[in-house]
């Protein structure tokens, strides 16, 4: 297949598809043993300097919070990370853990650009960005999920998207339309936060799946972190909702309120006051790091964190959850 | 009774808002197409289909949504998947119109949203694509919405985010996008454009209420192509701005 144009972006994470089997046969293990774990014994287990890591789904919506801040309370340093991210990302970047970028949108939101992430990148500490679209970096993950090396896709075309990613384009030998071809992409580790889990890691998600799905079938190791550890009954009663089956994970952390200050579907809203500290704060690096010496550093734990941020607003953050009317 | 007053950004929310086809699918992104795809859901849309691309089909849109993920884009949906749902609907030709925005576009409508300056050593570091650059690799009809200014309005975009059409007629299907695809209307502070379908450049096509036709080429780096009338917007109705102000905005987040 002739090869029409190459991306000139790094692959930051190379792959390949008979180790991701060979992991998947020798590393992963299909007996149903208890996960639960800690969040401090989960991250210090599985997440590592130098990994290639992701978290889904993003920022303010089914964050997976308690555990991002616990990569930072515990230095995990020159990450490797595709984001799609706004919160925790943005409190990675702030801390100076992000070596290189897979990016495909790291922002605010309504609240626009954000400053730890032009700090970092202006400055030169992320080494590397690699562009993706938000469809093509879940389709990567897919290509890894299905098992295979590539999806060909019919975005990123025609743009500096393509130019700075490391996808290629090719003529399809079906139809003879140009494609471009999607590499996969197989994480080190993977941080996914969902409503309900059993303690061997069997997952339901209430709400979008983002790219859960992909996401989970994508990585070597797997955290999952879930606002309510469920019985196995629980499970089987309704198989037709398990999105992410126990084998694929190796850790499950209980992590109510997990999400916050982001939302979680029928559980709680987000809590505006709360994100927008952080927009506030991030305004410079030594507000940044106020913040995070205040949120992170300074407490131990994410019960802590939940004792800090207090009853009420807890409460409050319920109250305004979507409602199944 | 006195005229109601408004802000530019009221006024171009109403605009867009116009722009919506009732029963269309429409992808929304973030911010500014939220607002409109509400107004026009409110007004002349009501059977509009809106989709986000974190898996959101369908929702009615009671409360703004602040993020593409968030509960309220999937409010009393038709279906909350996951983004490979909707990317992969969109890509086999099943959404209508894209609401974009961007930081810079150019003639052709391609749109910036990485960085300004060099991509290596960027003077300002954006968010990045997001959806945005599958959403107008896709969709049969992508909207810019933008605000007007002759920093945002230049001959060539910092870095080619979202491909409107390229270089030129014929480019975007030699690169191989989606044939018959691209964009239809920039709506800026300042106007609504269209594009020529001859050369594929942005044409000036209706002004708002009070600008002048010099005040949109000032505000413009490039050569605007001149239609041989040009329309004028009428203002936003009394409706529209209660709406806007009082249910769909009123914590003020965008206007």
């Amino acid at each position: 297949m002739q090869i029409l144009e190459s991306g000139i972006g790094e692959l930051i994470q190379p792959f390949d598809m008979d180790e991701f089997r060979e992991w998947n046969r020798t590393r992963k293990s299909r007996k149903l043993v208890d996960k639960r774990m800690s969040e401090q014994e989960a991250v210090s287990k599985f997440v590592y300097d130098g990994c290639y890591i992701g978290t889904e789904l993003y920022g303010t919506v089914r964050a997976p919070m308690s555990l991002a801040r616990e990569v930072v309370r515990q230095n995990k340093k020159d990450l490797r990370v595709c984001g799609q991210g706004v919160l925790e990302l943005d409190l990675w970047l702030a801390a100076g853990l992000i070596k290189k970028l897979d990016i495909t949108y790291i922002g605010l939101e309504v609240y626009g650009i954000p400053p730890s992430l032009r700090r970092a990148v202006e400055s030169g500490q992320v080494e590397t960005c690699v562009e993706w679209s938000n469809a093509s970096i879940t389709w990567r993950m897919k290509a890894a999920a299905m098992g295979v090396p590539f999806l060909p896709t019919r975005s990123m075309l025609g743009t500096d998207m393509l130019k700075y990613s490391a996808a290629k384009v090719v003529e399809d030998p079906f139809t003879g339309i140009k494609v471009a071809l999607l590499p996969a992409l197989v994480l080190d580790v993977a941080l996914i936060h969902v409503q309900r889990a059993d303690m061997f890691g069997n997952c339901q998600i209430d709400g979008i799946t983002g790219f859960a799905l992909e996401m989970s079938r994508a990585c070597k190791r797997l955290i999952i972190s879930a606002e309510e550890i469920i019985p196995t009954e629980d499970i089987r009663k309704y198989p037709d909702r398990t999105v992410i089956p126990y084998y694929l994970v190796d850790a499950v952390v209980h992590a109510p309120f997990g999400s916050y200050p982001g939302e979680m579907a029928y559980m709680y809203g987000r809590d505006e006051a709360g994100i927008k500290e952080w927009v506030d704060m991030s305004a410079t690096a030594e507000g940044a790091k106020e913040y995070l010496d205040k949120y992170v550093f300074g407490l131990k734990d994410h019960a802590a964190y939940l004792d800090l941020i207090g009853k009420d607003r807890l409460e409050q953050a319920v109250e305004t959850r979507e409602r199944r009317e | 009774m006195s005229e109601p007053t408004y802000t530019r950004t009221e006024l171009m929310i109403c605009v867009a808002a116009r722009l919506f086809e009732d029963g269309a699918t429409c992808f929304i992104g973030t911010g500014i197409p939220m607002l409109a795809a509400m107004l026009a859901a409110k007004t002349t849309a009501p059977n509009l289909v809106p989709v986000f691309e974190f898996g959101g089909t369908g929702a009615i849109l009671e409360e703004l949504p602040r993020a593409v993920g968030e509960a309220r884009t999937f409010h009393k949906g038709i279906s909350a998947l996951g983004i490979c749902d909707t990317m992969e609907t969109a890509q086999r030709g099943f959404i209508d119109y894209g609401f974009l925005g961007g930081a810079q576009i150019d003639p052709y409508g391609n749109l910036n949203s990485v960085v300004i300056g060099d991509h290596d050593h960027p003077r300002v570091r954006l968010p990045g694509s997001g959806g945005g650059n599958d959403v107008g690799s896709f969709c049969w009809k992508t909207i810019a919405i933008m605000q007007h200014d002759a920093r945002r309005f230049i001959p060539k975009v910092d870095f080619l985010t979202t491909p409107g059409f390229l270089t030129g007629p014929g480019t975007r299907q030699a690169a191989g996008l989606p044939p018959g695809t691209g964009p239809a209307y920039v709506v800026s502070t300042l106007a609504l454009m269209d594009y020529e379908p001859a050369s594929c450049r942005m044409r000036l096509k209706a002004l708002y209420p009070g600008v002048t036709v010099e005040a949109v080429v000032a505000s413009t780096n490039f050569e605007l192509v001149m239609p041989t009338h040009v329309e004028d917007i009428p203002a936003p109705g009394a409706e529209e701005l209660r709406l806007l102000r009082d249910e769909i905005d009123p914590l003020k987040f965008y206007i």
